[in-house]
């Protein structure tokens, strides 16, 4: 095995340059106020005693909208890997390759074509009227937002599972059935377990651009709310401050790296290979 | 990696320019030219254009500041135009060299950001006002009061952007939309929180969509994008309110980096041309700040539009938007705490 | 049953993931410049879409972009997290250089974006196609590797062993028992990656240049005038072609099956 440690070299050398040394001098610029090169600890001053705590409630609104967005993919993605992966292989593929299909289209074009289904006036609405039922309101809140959330993120839950289930070995299940397990007993105790590590890393794809998105609440939820992704986008363009926008985007991942952290502490099963630190 | 395909020639050289023709870079907003005009300009002037798109002022101010960027001409608007003329990084404009700048309609020459137009010549313009649906909104629309109206709770879209929205409060209030006084940047602040239980959603691009669709009532949108959606639907109507209201100015200039500098001339030249300006302002509907097309126009099915045709007691009670310095992030804040709350 | 409801299920799902599509492929029909009111049927934006320069132009970028920063990525991704995946010796190393991979996944595209832009401007890079292609392999990478670590973990570790001691050299024991084992996870990266690639939009527009544009960017730089009817043309083709191309390959693949 010590043959293959080698592999991983020229990445970290890629990482080190094009991750780590971004990442130093956005650094750099939350360490500094706006316009000067004297170091300070201002930016982030200014991010914990904000007026009304504001940014902490963003911090967590964001949190808490990505953690649902999160949950619903898991439970609608997860029965889709679990199927696929029971198809045979070239149906499966066939299906892998349909779901993700309209997220090649772009992202724009999918949620401006959402709004006008979701519409006040929109296509559902207009079906409904015809029939005589009411109107609903289905754009502008936050089911608005979730409904993008799962529609643009579903492929980053379904495929990590589902790539750990393709491998299941289906002995392992027949040798259960044999000892009189039912069919709902050996998928809760053997695939469920044996798909953890997909799980979790579908978890982590879903939830950290879940987090980080702002597109999404913009338009979907009519820009009511404020999120973390329009915060730091607010100060990276419409205020052109990169000090505060690289402090608060370091704070969000300092937060997101410790939730990572606690989330596998307290994940007995969960692979202790890809555990943080 | 840029292999011959036949889509590559549509590309006039990918990356690199495979010949030793010229080459000028042009940074413009999105749909904001005619599409023949790049290709007439190549072959008039035997030159390759490299085109690139934006879609605002700040991401197109960022990327020309932070990158080792090599474009000729860019299109900001006034008070960009003043933030980049402040920071050096426009170039003067040798007006011997732009003999079609007597086209430019006069009234729009020497605007506060640009007195002199040294660095800078309009291309397009218009103001900023209310879009709504006449099927809606029974009453007369001529005040920015109509948007704290509680009978149009949440039929309303505001402009999801800190200088246009916090100037409709500001010009609702009586006070200037380049105000640096911050009693009344608090004024303005608070009423637009006020406003927010009223306010169905803050879009900026889906506005005219959405108008469109008959999803509000009433809207904040710039004239030139009231014009296309009035073309889609005809129970809309647009209305500069009386209490006075922003024009802006999107305007052609030359980055003091450029390597290419003649070229560049030749062709904000080339784009100030009467037909090629006819080009233009037909493609983008967009006021024209050329004064013959806007003559030829005033003859055809436009003739008496007051929204493309911004008459001049309108004007007259326009600001355009001044660059604040530092001060900006006063209104970014005020902005901030209006949308985070 | 239990069968038939399952396929139901995946069925309501796609349901779900092509309601929009086939809103904009009706509107991409629409005589009428907007995507709200039907002005009649036409194929003007079919006929228009392929004189347009600007557009032509993207979607070479675009797609030459996303199969290159795909090929790329997947390479570099499987060959690190072989890598990754042999260091369990050294956890601490492993953890660390795990936690260096999610940052791309955790940060806000705009970050991501500006601060590359900052590295390739601090090393006067000239922006174009390759900056832009190695901001995507960039942020492609990390899911790559997060998709093949699993599958890593999943083989059974004796494996190698095995075949190595029955005198397999390393290159034959990770071509013919180590890729069998995590394909899975590569191909599930890959189209990940392309799919990343494929519609980004902030870290491209911050990190090209010299007249390099894709899709997203002609997209998003011209919504003020609404989407243009031409785009709606553009993905409709694109869905048709892909779904086209599935369903030979199913076919094809069902025939050679059948043949046997």
């Amino acid at each position: 095995m010590k043959t293959t440690r080698i592999l991983g070299i020229p990445y970290y050398v890629w990482m080190a340059i094009f991750i780590v040394l971004p990442l130093v001098l956005m650094l750099v610029l939350s360490l500094q106020a706006r316009g000067s090169d004297d170091w300070t600890l201002d930016n982030f001053k200014n991010f914990f005693a904000s007026e009304n705590g504001m940014y902490m409630r963003i911090i967590s609104d964001s949190t808490v909208l990505a953690g649902y967005s999160t949950v619903l993919c898991l439970l609608i993605g997860y029965p889709v890997a679990y199927f696929v992966s029971k198809l045979p292989s070239r149906q499966s593929s066939f299906f892998l390759i349909m779901l993700v299909l309209p997220t090649w289209l772009n992202f724009l074009l999918r949620t401006y074509s959402w709004m006008n289904l979701l519409g006040k006036n929109g296509l559902i609405n207009k079906f409904l009227v015809f029939f005589g039922l009411k109107p609903m309101n289905l754009l502008y809140n936050n089911g608005a937002i979730l409904l993008g959330m799962v529609y643009n993120f579903l492929p980053f839950m379904v495929y990590p599972i589902y790539s750990v289930m393709a491998k299941i070995k289906p002995t392992f299940l027949e040798a259960a059935r044999d000892l009189g397990a039912s069919e709902f007993q050996a998928f809760w105790k053997i695939t469920f377990p044996l798909t953890i590590p997909g799980i979790i890393t579908g978890i982590m794809m879903v939830f950290m651009p879940a987090v980080s998105t702002f597109v999404i609440p913009e338009l979907l939820g009519g820009g009511q709310r404020m999120y973390i992704g329009n915060l730091i986008q607010h100060q990276f363009l419409q205020s052109g401050d990169w000090n505060m926008g690289s402090a608060v985007s370091i704070l969000m991942m300092a937060m997101i790296l410790v939730a990572m952290f606690i989330l596998n502490k307290f994940d007995a099963t969960g692979d202790k290979e890809d555990a943080l630190w | 990696m840029l292999v011959a395909s036949p889509l590559a020639s549509c590309t006039k050289g990918g990356g690199g320019g495979n010949s030793d023709k010229p080459v000028l870079y042009v940074y413009n907003w999105g749909t904001f030219i005619d599409k023949s005009v790049n290709t007439i300009f190549e072959e008039e002037f035997g030159c390759t254009v490299m085109y690139e798109t934006y879609d605002s002022n700040e991401a197109m101010y960022q990327k020309v500041k932070g990158s080792t960027s090599n474009y000729d001409v860019v299109f900001p608007s006034d008070y960009m135009v003043e933030k980049m003329v402040k920071e050096g990084m426009l170039a003067q404009i040798d007006k011997t060299k732009i003999p079609n700048f007597a086209n430019i309609q006069t009234r729009l020459k020497g605007m506060d950001y640009d007195p002199t137009n040294t660095y800078s010549i309009p291309y397009f313009w218009g103001t900023v006002g209310i879009l709504y649906n006449t099927t809606m909104v029974e009453e007369p629309v001529d005040s920015w009061e109509i948007l704290w109206n509680e009978d149009y709770k949440g039929q309303i879209i505001m402009y999801d952007s800190q200088r246009d929205s916090l100037a409709v409060a500001l010009k609702a209030l009586g006070y200037s939309a380049n105000t640096r006084s911050l009693e009344e940047l608090k004024e303005a602040e608070e009423k637009l929180i006020a406003q927010k239980p009223l306010v169905m959603a803050y879009y900026t691009d889906i506005i005219v969509d959405m108008m469109i669709g008959e999803e509000a009532a009433l809207s904040v949108v710039y004239s030139g994008d009231a014009i296309m959606a009035m073309e889609e639907n005809e129970d809309l109507a647009y209305a500069v309110p009386m209490e006075g209201s922003n024009v802006w100015f999107d305007n052609v200039a030359i980055l003091s980096t450029s390597k290419n500098k003649e070229l560049a001339e030749e062709y904000i030249n080339f784009l100030c041309r009467d037909d090629i300006s006819m080009l233009n302002t037909e493609e983008v509907m967009y006021s024209t700040a050329n004064k013959n097309v806007a003559e030829e126009l005033q003859e055809s099915d436009w003739a008496g539009n007051d929204t493309y045709f911004v008459p001049d007691n309108v004007l007259a009670r326009c600001e355009v938007f001044l660059d604040l310095g530092e001060f900006v992030q006063e209104y970014a804040n005020a902005w901030l705490r209006v949308k985070g709350q | 049953m239990v069968k038939k409801l399952q396929n139901l299920y995946i069925y309501l799902v796609l349901v779900f993931l092509y309601a929009p599509i086939l809103v904009l492929a009706v509107y991409s029909f629409n005589a009428s410049k907007s995507n709200r009111v039907w002005g009649g049927f036409s194929l003007k934006w079919y006929v228009a879409l392929f004189s347009d320069r600007e557009i032509m132009s993207a979607l070479y970028y675009t797609l030459m972009c996303a199969i290159a920063a795909t090929v790329v990525s997947t390479i570099i991704g499987t060959i690190s997290a072989i890598g990754m995946h042999a260091l369990n010796d050294f956890p601490r190393i492993k953890a660390f250089a795990l936690n260096i991979n999610y940052l791309p996944v955790i940060n806000p595209d705009i970050v991501t974006g500006i601060s590359l832009m900052l590295v390739f401007s601090f090393a006067s890079a000239r922006m174009g196609f390759v900056t832009m292609l190695i901001s995507h392999i960039t942020f492609c990478v990390p899911y790559v590797v997060l998709s093949v670590l699993p599958k890593l973990n999943q083989m059974d570790k004796h494996l190698i062993e095995a075949a190595m001691d029955l005198g397999a050299s390393p290159m034959f024991a990770l071509r013919k028992i180590v890729l069998p084992e995590i394909y899975s996870g590569i191909v599930t990266g890959a189209l990940l990656a392309f799919t990343l690639s494929i519609d980004d939009f902030v870290i491209s527009f911050f990190n090209t240049g010299s007249g390099v544009s894709n899709l997203s960017i002609f997209i998003y730089s011209a919504a003020r005038r609404g989407i243009s009817p031409e785009v709606n043309a553009l993905s409709t083709l694109m869905v048709l072609c892909v779904s086209i191309l599935l369903v030979v390959a199913n076919l094809r693949s069902g025939k050679e099956i059948a043949s046997k």
